[in-house]
């Protein structure tokens, strides 16, 4: 067959509870978008196409968070129809800001913003995919970065292991020659614990990072967290930074929890 | 009687909009008994959640409503806060927030423009098929919204979500050797916005005509875009006896502190979404309102651009009310953006200080700025350590669902005035309809679940 005439590889883009800024990262590459529509059939994007084709997919990019009793039914039909699933963003990997819900009284929330709460029909949390139905890969970031967007495709595709590192920011931090803002003006930083990938912008802009990757693969909150104490964060300021973008990753959950026990 | 009875047309997921959302149409017969934009994005909290939180956050948490307009609440948040604390931001650090912002309006309407609305006009299903047609039209539009997310990412750090912006000002202020490139591509892009104006102004328009009130912010010697002064251009008829469209009636404005007693949300049990009135009566907010308030103080090319692509001369008071053209407005206020992003870079000074100190007290503050979509106002209310104690949003897409739902039903209507259709053309209206305002349904911060309307039809 000529390269052409081989049925080229469906992608499917879902969303769930989200921004639409992980998904709108795909239709930021400007100068791949349409070479990567030439090798790809977009299958199904909401965002970007009216046209939509039945399963099963190749690959299914999902964004967004669980927080309804539908979204647990269409998770569940989307894993069946995909070959990979490929998480986008901190909400489908951690749950997203919309996790901070998981903190407070969600019949509380629902009667500061709607007159009628009872109108609302809402899960009281809102969780990662992978709480529901097994992913081939999680991608970090808050929102994702569109370099590592296009290295997760090609490789899903290519059936090899994406190569994002698994590292903390602090590695891009020193990669890239960034003075180190905690070390050069007391600067509270995140960098240590979350986990490389945006090419540490913050830093390099002259503020702290406030982990909107997530945590990195081998953190030590336990130890890192009497050094936000040490820079001047009290209590609170460490459980809401914690409690950001990522609420519901595990290490930060935990090390947010322990920092409010008496 | 001849004609069917009832009919209900339901469209599960809206494509090429920004966060999914459902159409919902009634007939008896050929007359339109309900029209609605359902959104069943589910709701996200913010404005609870951001009970509690310092000061300084805000601009940060609620930029992660939307994606596609981050800036506009980045923006409207430090505004807001400033004023409770009594600061005012001035000089570079201003004008960069301006710039900042005209990348997001290059971005975010060039998406809109190019990739998500050009096709309804060219039959085709999106950006991809298009470009099978236009590509260098396509082409175009990547290079103009490359343009835009190049400011985003030298000034914000990032294209979406930026990570620059704080109250007062900036974190780091960029070095005019920094800026200078973009220079080089803006110029390059302002022909590119160019040529764009004059591509959309060759389609072909249907005829329409809106008569929601138009609600924009105003500046008295620019085009509004980061402040200004709620501003109310009423719909035709509702000051003088005659019906003309083309021509602006005067403007009343009211002071951004007294927003909330002019703009009223209010949840109504048929649609399941909270929906405003400006002043008792129903109002869009956008580029045909903005337009229509602020064209007159258009850059001279951008004005010319606009007069040769048929939206007459805002400076005679000509207007613009047919929904299907804001593309063309769109496109004119990418190229004021272009145009005024370039003045901003080539007078740029290094401030001495990229933010002046925003000390927390007790008090409440307002904040509005133009997001593409429309006005986005914000309100906190703060106690004496800077915790927020109280946050309201008020996103554009809630506020121009009255008018989008007024547009469907009167483009239905219409269509059926001369003749019954079948449903996948009254879907594909409805669609199109909804498509020309650009709603943004993941920005909705507190719109409903549609769970009752969809059970049983879908
Ligand atoms: S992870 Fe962040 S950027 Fe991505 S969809 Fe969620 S809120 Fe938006
Ligand atoms: S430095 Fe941290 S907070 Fe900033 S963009 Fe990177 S991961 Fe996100």
């Amino acid at each position: 067959m000529a390269p052409h005439d081989r049925p080229r590889p469906k992608l499917a883009v879902w969303k769930f509870a989200s921004c639409d800024g992980c998904q709108l990262t795909l239709l930021d590459c400007e100068d791949e978008l349409l070479a990567l529509a030439e090798r790809l059939d977009i299958a199904h994007f909401l965002e970007a196409s009216s046209a939509t084709a039945p399963g099963p997919y190749d690959l299914s990019l999902v964004e967004g968070s669980v927080t309804t009793a539908q979204d647990v039914e269409r998770i569940h039909h989307i894993r069946a129809v995909s070959r990979r699933l490929v998480t986008i963003g901190a909400c489908a990997t951690a749950g997203g800001v919309q996790a901070l819900r998981n903190y407070a009284d969600v019949a509380e929330f629902q009667a500061v913003v709607y007159a009628r709460p009872d109108y609302v029909a809402t899960l009281a949390t809102s969780t990662p995919i992978s709480a529901h139905v097994p992913v081939d890969f999680e991608l970090r970031g808050c929102p994702i970065d569109r370099r590592q967007l296009l290295e997760v495709i090609t490789a899903q595709l290519a059936g090899r292991t994406p190569n994002v590192p698994a590292h903390s920011v602090c590695f891009e931090c020193k990669q890239r020659g960034t003075v180190c803002v905690t070390v050069a003006h007391g600067t509270p930083c995140l960098g240590p614990v979350t986990h490389a990938g945006c090419g540490a912008i913050c830093p390099t802009y002259g503020r702290g990072c406030y982990g909107c990757f997530g945590p990195s693969d081998s953190t030590n909150l336990p130890a890192f967290v009497p050094l936000l104490h040490r820079e001047g964060m009290d209590t609170l300021a460490v459980v809401r930074v914690l409690r950001t973008f990522n609420a519901a990753a595990p290490e930060f959950d935990t090390a947010a929890r322990k920092e409010l026990e008496p | 009687m001849t004609h069917r009875g009832t009919r209900v047309l339901h469209v599960g997921s809206l494509a090429r909009v920004e966060g999914e959302g459902a159409l919902h149409l009634a007939l008896a017969g050929r007359t339109v008994t309900g029209a609605r934009l359902a959104i069943y994005e589910p709701p996200r909290f913010f404005e609870a959640f951001l009970r509690g939180r310092a000061h300084t956050e805000p601009p940060d948490l609620t930029s992660r409503i939307c994606g596609i307009c981050p800036v506009a609440y980045q923006l409207s948040s430090c505004r807001a806060i400033e004023d409770a604390c009594g600061v005012t931001v001035t000089g570079q650090p201003a004008a960069l927030r301006r710039l900042l912002y005209c990348g997001e309006w290059i971005e975010s309407h060039t998406l809109h423009v190019h990739l998500l609305h050009a096709p309804d006009f060219l039959g085709a299903d999106g950006a991809v098929d298009l470009a099978r047609t236009h590509r260098t039209d396509v082409e175009r539009g990547l290079r103009l919204k490359q343009a835009g997310n190049a400011i985003l990412e030298l000034l914000g750090g990032r294209a979406i979500h930026p990570v620059n912006v704080r109250l007062g000002g900036f974190h780091r202020l960029p070095t005019t050797a920094e800026l200078r490139p973009l220079a080089e591509q803006l110029r390059r892009a302002r022909d590119d916005a160019q040529q764009t104006v004059r591509w959309v102004a060759g389609f072909d328009f249907p005829d329409a005509d809106c008569d929601h009130d138009l609600l924009a912010l105003a500046e008295p010697d620019r085009y509004a875009i980061e402040s200004g002064t709620p501003t109310v251009m009423p719909a035709p008829g509702t000051t003088g006896p005659a019906r003309d469209s083309d021509r602006a009636l005067p403007t009343r404005t009211f002071p951004l502190r007294a927003f909330g007693d002019h703009v009223v949300e209010h949840q109504v049990p048929h649609s399941t979404a909270l929906h405003s009135r400006l002043d008792g009566r129903r109002h869009l907010t956008g580029p045909l309102a903005r337009y229509a308030v602020s064209g007159r103080l258009l850059s001279p090319i951008a004005l010319q651009a606009a007069q040769d692509a048929g939206l007459g001369d805002p400076r005679q008071g000509a207007v613009c009310r047919n929904p299907y053209r804001s593309i063309v407005v769109r496109a004119v206020e990418v190229l004021y953006a272009v145009d005024e992003a370039l003045r901003i870079v080539d007078a740029y000074e290094p401030a001495p200080s990229p933010y002046v100190e925003v000390p927390p007290r007790a008090g409440t503050g307002h904040g509005a700025t133009e997001a593409p979509r429309g006005l986005l106002y914000h309100r906190y209310t703060l106690d004496p350590s800077g915790t927020v104690t109280d946050a309201v949003l008020v996103p554009p897409t809630a506020q121009n669902q009255g008018a989008i739902e007024d547009d469907l039903r009167r483009q239905v209507q219409s269509r059926l005035d001369r003749g019954d259709a079948a449903d996948a053309e009254l879907t594909a209206l409805c669609e199109r309809a909804i498509r020309n305002h650009d709603p943004c349904i993941s920005c909705s911060t507190h719109f409903l679940d549609l769970t009752v309307e969809r059970a049983g039809n879908c």
